[in-house]
């Protein structure tokens, strides 16, 4: 087990948005006593409940798989609940995720990012009566959409895109990668609908393939890979294409 | 007033919120009110599984999962709840298949079936595959499956919503009041049904796997309400918690084959439960750790043991649990490849709960009167399907079991002759009371220490193992901690989102949920399942075999217990061996 003793002091600049208060965001730094093996949002707490409560972010698992805490950290989309302060230096910049309207402080608008996810049909669609016990599917069909399945929902992929940051119509990585998810499930059967929703101007072919997602996901999910699996059934007219 | 009027609410978006509202999405108006965003509900860190006698990898019965969930609860389990549990839990299963959920496959197609604590084949001759899952994202996979079928169909929610208020009138449920996060408002939600769905209260403890959003709204606004609580004492500590941290590693790793080792690198259960092993219920496999720690063979002299995955080869441990040894990586720095983890027991799940019938109905007393119009279902309930100690993967059977059964009953028994009750004058009056009081308070202690010194208590004294004088000093101690509660002072006073008014609020609320643990623990002078008195080490069926009922009195610190007998249909009890 990596030991990590005692306190160490770290500089944290946080960008504020307190709009009864100030109308323009502005940065205030916090020093810090934290130990190595502390969370970002550990420190994040300590500074909520010693120094001031009116730091606001969201925040509820704490361990990386609700998607509460997505916010941008040192330039990244990063949960403050997966990363350690022996990690992150002894200086911290910490901002809201790009392209999401801010709320207050940490805490953005996620209703848009929601809503571009309803927008692809998120669920299973499969009309055929269902047998007494469960739909068969084999190892190997499973496999084919494993990656995808792991995606919390956390918005990290869709605020790190560069696309997205210049058109906001774009319905992101996220919704893409929960298109997929079912695209590829072979109990689906509504492929084609989605690959018509994907296809239009506010579809795939946004995507500049930049990888800024794949590098955003805590999941660790190949996000682009999932995006251009997508574009080949689009183009291909076919989820069959390897 | 902001007005709100609806057949139904349900308060939680997990797993029990969306099963409840999938039944009663055609054809009622129903809202679910969520203080987060329903995809971050707690149900989404559940790992392991979901229990259902399918049979597809060995022979299984029903009737085998039913005796083995009363046998792991100590006997403290209504059989006939467990009965529909097992029986029940067959076809919920396949309704979440039939939706998309990714289950891992056998060979053959069908679900895949693992071996899980407790779980026994033929009435406990050994283990059984019987959990279904989906890698060690089980949880999730549920979660994000509810909550795609509820988008299909096109339920209402009212996201970063906090209930602060339940509204009785008439001798009927008829709504709720909640904080808009957002805006700081406070609204009524006038309906004819309200299903509580809240979870669990795991964030009184020091050492938890719960979220930090597991604070016990439910039970406490129902508690303060004149609701009783329900076997509060029995809660479940998982033997297999990140050391000092306290995440989750799922039994799922034993259930794999994991193995927990001693300072002296022996396999400790066996010596304790020569048939079960490692895969022993966990509040014996929590005291066994506990005791190992304790007679010096904790790994270093310190307060943790090792859980090692080694043996089982890499391929297995990416393709059955990349999730749990991912969070010894990155919290840990351990390397499970070829490290063995430091793991301590962990603060995880309350058997105890708002008492309720197999229809998810709650009831308010010894005689099971019903509250019409009052539902719960999940963490938040005791139905009681758990009794003294929950089976793993009993949880995620739970939740689809029996929010499928409450809103089903809603939608077939109750809503065809339900009218609404109407709303007391001022129903808001109590939550605005709150609120204000709060943010108009500029004197006083922060939340700070009052939750710091909460949690180390429940740690300390309301743990593993209990007995008389730790407990006493505990109960004096939540009766202090209600005083400083009650003149406790925001540093936030805005409206707007704010998040410290949230985290006080739910301070109040983990207070009152852990009044009533206490309470149960204190006049339970017996050990039962995860209750464990070093001063009455014994079951004592002739005099506790019965349910703790606590209802909240004016006086902190002295709820009022009364008692409810168990219901014992085929299995009588036994002592416990594995």
């Amino acid at each position: 087990m990596a030991a990590t003793q005692g306190t160490h002091r770290v500089q944290v600049k946080i960008k504020r948005f307190q709009p009864n208060v100030k109308p323009e965001p502005y940065w205030q730094e916090f020093q810090v006593e934290v130990e190595g093996n502390d969370r970002l949002l550990d420190t994040l707490n300590k500074i909520k409940w010693e120094q001031d409560g009116t730091l606001t972010y969201r925040r509820s698992c704490a361990h990386g798989v609700c998607g509460s805490d997505a916010m941008r950290i040192n330039g990244r989309n990063r949960l403050a609940c997966k990363l350690l302060m022996q990690d992150l230096g002894s200086r911290i910049s910490i901002e809201p995720m790009l392209g999401y309207p801010v709320i207050r402080d940490l805490v953005v608008d996620m209703d848009p990012f929601f809503a571009k996810y309803e927008k692809v049909k998120p669920y299973l669609i499969n009309d055929e009566p269902a047998p007494r016990t469960e739909r068969l599917q084999s190892p190997e069909q499973r496999e084919r959409y494993d990656d995808t399945t792991k995606c919390i929902l956390c918005g990290a992929c869709t605020g790190s895109c560069p696309s997205i940051w210049a058109n906001a119509e774009w319905v992101g990585p996220a919704s893409i990668v929960n298109a997929h998810r079912f695209i590829f499930d072979s109990r689906d059967r509504g492929a084609a609908e989605r690959m018509n929703i994907l296809s239009d101007r506010t579809g795939v072919w946004r995507c500049r393939t930049i990888f800024n997602c794949t590098e955003a996901c805590p999941r660790g999910i190949r996000v682009t890979d999932a995006i251009e699996e997508v574009k080949r059934a689009i183009l291909y007219n076919s989820t069959e294409i390897e | 007033m902001n007005y709100h009027k609806f057949d139904v609410v349900i308060v939680g978006a997990g797993g029990a919120g969306l099963m409840s509202a999938m039944q009663l999405a055609q054809g009622a108006s129903i809202a679910v009110i969520s203080k987060l965003y329903p995809t971050r509900s707690h149900t989404g860190a559940a790992q392991g599984g979901v229990a259902a006698a399918l049979g597809n990898q060995e022979e299984d019965h029903w009737k085998w999962h039913m005796f083995d969930t009363v046998k792991g609860g100590d006997y403290l389990v209504d059989q006939d709840a467990a009965e529909v549990l097992a029986r029940e839990a067959i076809e919920a299963v396949y309704d979440l298949e039939h939706w998309g959920l990714p289950f891992n496959r056998t060979e053959d197609g069908k679900i895949d079936q693992r071996r899980f604590g407790g779980h026994t084949r033929n009435f406990g001759e050994g283990p059984v595959r019987r959990s279904c899952y989906a890698a060690d994202r089980t949880g999730h996979m549920i979660l994000q499956t509810m909550y795609q079928q509820s988008v299909k169909n096109q339920v209402r929610f009212f996201n970063e919503y906090m209930m602060l208020d339940l509204l009785i009138n008439d001798g009927q449920a008829c709504g709720v009041v909640a904080l808009c996060l957002r805006d700081g408002t406070i609204h009524t939600f006038h309906a004819k049904t309200v299903v509580l769905a809240t979870g669990g209260y795991g964030r009184a403890w020091r050492i938890t796997s719960n979220a930090l959003a597991c604070t016990g709204d439910g039970m406490a606004v129902a508690y303060q309400r004149g609701i009783p609580l329900a076997d509060m004492e029995m809660y479940q500590f998982h033997p297999t918690g990140l050391y000092k941290v306290g995440i989750l590693l799922s039994e799922a790793a034993r259930g794999e084959g994991a193995y927990l080792l001693n300072n002296e690198g022996e396999r400790f259960c066996v010596r304790y439960a020569p048939t079960m092993e490692e895969l022993a219920p966990r509040d014996m496999v929590s005291r066994f750790i506990y005791q190992e720690i304790a007679e010096g063979r904790g790994i270093n002299g310190q307060d943790y043991v090792y859980l090692s995955v080694a043996h089982l080869g890499k391929e297995k441990i990416d393709a059955k649990l990349p999730d749990i040894t991912d969070f010894a990586r990155n919290y840990l720095g351990v390397e499970p490849y070829y490290e063995p983890v430091p793991i301590q027991p962990t603060a995880h799940y309350a058997m105890g709960g708002i008492p309720t019938d197999v229809d998810a109905r709650v009831v308010m007393d010894e005689q099971n009167t019903v509250l019409p119009g009052l539902y719960a279902a999940g963490e938040v309930a005791c139905v009681s399907v758990h009794g003294a100690n929950r089976l793993g993967t009993n949880s995620l059977v739970d939740l689809i079991v029996f929010g499928r059964r409450a809103g089903k009953h809603i939608a077939s028994k109750w809503l065809p002759e339900a009218e609404y009750a109407p709303l007391p004058s001022d129903p808001d009056a109590r939550a605005t009371e709150i609120v204000d009081g709060l943010l108009s308070r500029t004197t006083g202690e922060t939340q700070e220490h009052i939750r710091a010194e909460l949690r180390d208590m429940m740690m300390d004294n309301v743990g593993v193992v209990r007995n008389e004088e730790r407990l006493q000093q505990a109960m004096a101690k939540i009766v202090e901690l209600k005083e400083r509660f009650n003149s406790v002072r925001l540093m936030d006073r805005s409206r707007e989102f704010n998040t410290e008014l949230m985290e006080v609020i739910e301070l109040g609320n983990l207070i009152e949920c852990s009044e009533a643990t206490i309470a149960g623990a204190l006049a339970r002078k017996e050990s039962r399942g995860a209750h464990y008195r070093t001063d009455f080490e014994k079951r004592d069926d002739v005099n506790f075999l019965s349910h703790t009922l606590a209802y909240r009195s004016e006086t902190p610190g002295a709820p009022d217990l009364r008692y409810k007998p168990v219901v014992i249909t085929e299995f009588q009890p036994k002592e416990r061996k594995y």
